[in-house]
């Protein structure tokens, strides 16, 4: 079994009287690459914040790397490297510039080399000495995904790092973070709203809504469920109902529209659904089937 | 290691910001008219302050010198340095909140302490930079450009004549006082700058407590008589005390007392407010 790097359990913050975090708890073991998923607002940079230290937590235990935050603080983040939001940099700064003080904050000696080999590492070679205020939303997050890097952390902390980037800032996103997985067994954790994002990266994921975490595990075993959601168009629902009706009593059907249905059903059954339909004369427009987390999750970013 | 380090980025930011160098400017430009009146036509204006005293002194030698141009200049520009000062130091903190840095420097392995600590040191080497460029200007240029002398200095008790060989030991005693209280403004810009987000908050607020207190302080009041001795701007003038003769060493020590005080307090509760602020921005 992997060893545990992040053990949260059941933290909550309130601001006011809102409460942003009511009851989280997850874990992350040693070389996955963790999906904080959760609609906006949701509580995931409350507990990110929580678990760096930005914010302490009204009631609850963060331990990273065996230890907690709150006592072994510098110890932690020393081994941490973190974008939150989105990487702020000194404006009138260049690039090498905004590494070198961050670098000097470092616990480990980071070089003029290292810098370098940094900014060549995330494509912004060529920019070292361009003032950070030049720089495109793509390139700023680069640049923070090089400061994250640059002291060679064992955790790494990434808040919606794919946010506002264009399609190919995306894909660049994703394949250093698949890059640091594969090449240099970081233990990443990444927080987004997009469910797509998380199923191409990560192997575990936990989700979050409305202050609690209500979803964690394997992401294949999570999101390969054989329980779906079918959408049915047909020609005629309360028939389609009827019947379904009669050969599923107990299942639970949802109206649409006039023209479609919407029910859970297993994959393996849906072949045999549409035989029996067409058999029964209702006309299907059209079938679409929806992985049962994957709806979930839909409903809840549009509550 | 890590701290010190931490107080070399603080000063790097400092010295690379444009906004820092607007008080070296300003310094320039302000001293630079002020030399260039009295250099135009200062005689005048010494004539006017010597001349309720020509009935019963006589005044040879070069009057008009360095020395006493130097404490011109102090005189005039020491109550326009704070607003210079808080410029810079009350955007160290909340200007990271604004900007989004504070996010990066705090998850950093350094304590929140240490960081805050390095901005008070980075703050006060500024205030240190800005003092000492008033020391050049007025003092050694006032000297190059006017020549040494006698200083005549004007107090409330009446004129008081110094020694040229007695006079710089008071500049420098008058610049290490004026830095103690410049430091204070300093320490409460920073303070303030804990309790916000907004950078330009801190330096409007700095500028109005120092107005309402020099206020308070010259308001001839008697029910502010018990809170004037303790307020940052009563000791502000206290570089004034070492021109004085005999040198009141029990006021330039109570000054300099209550000036420590009031920079333990501040950073203190700067320390405590830092400490506990959750980072939202």
């Amino acid at each position: 079994m992997s060893e545990k790097i992040i053990e949260i359990k059941s933290i909550a913050k309130k601001f006011g009287l809102f409460e942003a975090v009511k009851d989280v708890s997850f874990h992350v073991n040693q070389g996955d690459v963790y999906g904080f998923l959760g609609p906006n607002g949701a509580g995931k940079s409350t507990t990110i914040r929580c678990m760096l230290s930005l914010i302490k937590p009204d009631s609850g235990t963060i331990k990273i790397f065996g230890k907690s935050i709150f006592t072994d603080r510098n110890e932690i983040l020393s081994r941490t490297g973190s974008i939150i939001e989105k990487p702020d940099f000194y404006k009138y700064l260049s690039a090498y510039k905004n590494l070198e003080i961050f670098s000097r904050l470092s616990r480990v000696s980071v070089g003029k080399k290292e810098i370098y080999k940094m900014l060549d590492f995330v494509g912004l070679g060529s920019r070292e000495q361009d003032k950070f205020s030049s720089f495109s939303h793509g390139m700023k997050q680069r640049l923070g995904i090089a400061q994250t890097l640059l002291h060679n952390p064992d955790l790494i902390v990434l808040d919606e790092p794919t946010t506002g980037l264009d399609p190919q800032g995306i894909i660049d996103i994703r394949n250093l973070i698949l890059r640091l997985k594969n090449e240099q067994h970081k233990t990443v954790i990444l927080s987004s709203h997009n469910l797509a994002e998380i199923e191409i990266i990560c192997n575990r994921m936990v989700i979050i809504n409305k202050g609690v975490s209500v979803v964690e595990g394997d992401v294949k075993a999570l999101m390969n469920n054989e329980d779906l959601v079918v959408r049915l168009e047909v020609s005629d629902t309360n028939k389609s109902k009827a019947l379904i009706m009669s050969q599923y009593p107990n299942i639970q059907i949802t109206d649409i529209n006039e023209t479609s249905i919407e029910l859970p059903m297993e994959k393996s059954k849906i072949s045999e659904l549409n035989k029996d339909l067409v058999q029964a004369g209702i006309g299907i427009f059209s079938i679409e089937a929806k992985r049962k987390l994957e709806d979930y999750f839909i409903k809840m970013v549009n509550a | 290691m890590i701290f010190i380090k931490s107080i070399y980025n603080e000063v790097i930011k400092i010295a690379l910001k444009p906004r820092s160098y607007l008080g070296i400017a300003a310094i320039t430009v302000l001293v630079g008219v002020i030399l260039f009146a009295l250099k135009s036509d200062g005689m005048s204006i010494i004539s006017f302050v010597t001349s309720s005293f020509e009935q019963t002194l006589s005044f040879e030698g070069n009057v008009l010198n360095g020395n006493l141009v130097a404490f011109i200049i102090l005189q005039m520009l020491i109550v326009q340095i704070p607003l210079l000062i808080a410029l810079v130091t009350g955007d160290l903190v909340s200007g990271e909140a604004a900007m989004g840095t504070i996010r990066m420097l705090l998850t950093q392995p350094i304590s929140r302490t240490q960081l805050l600590l390095s901005k008070f040191i980075a703050g006060g080497i500024y205030t240190l930079i800005v003092i000492v460029w008033l020391g050049f200007m007025s003092v050694i240029m006032g000297k190059l450009l006017f020549g040494s002398g006698d200083l005549m200095v004007l107090n409330s008790d009446g004129l008081v004549i110094l020694q040229e060989a007695d006079v710089n030991w008071r500049y420098l005693g008058g610049f290490l006082v004026a830095f103690l209280a410049l430091f204070t403004v300093s320490s409460l810009s920073i303070c303030l700058s804990c309790f916000t987000d907004n950078s330009i908050g801190p330096i409007v607020t700095t500028m109005s407590i120092i107005l309402l207190f020099t206020i308070i302080g010259t308001l001839d009041v008697h029910v502010f008589d018990s809170v004037r001795p303790f307020l940052l701007t009563t000791h502000m003038a206290s570089w004034r005390s070492l021109f004085e003769d005999p040198l009141p060493i029990q006021d330039i020590k109570n000054s300099i007392l209550i000036l420590v005080i009031h920079n333990v307090l501040l950073i203190s509760i700067s320390i405590y407010v830092f400490n506990k602020k959750d980072i939202t921005a």
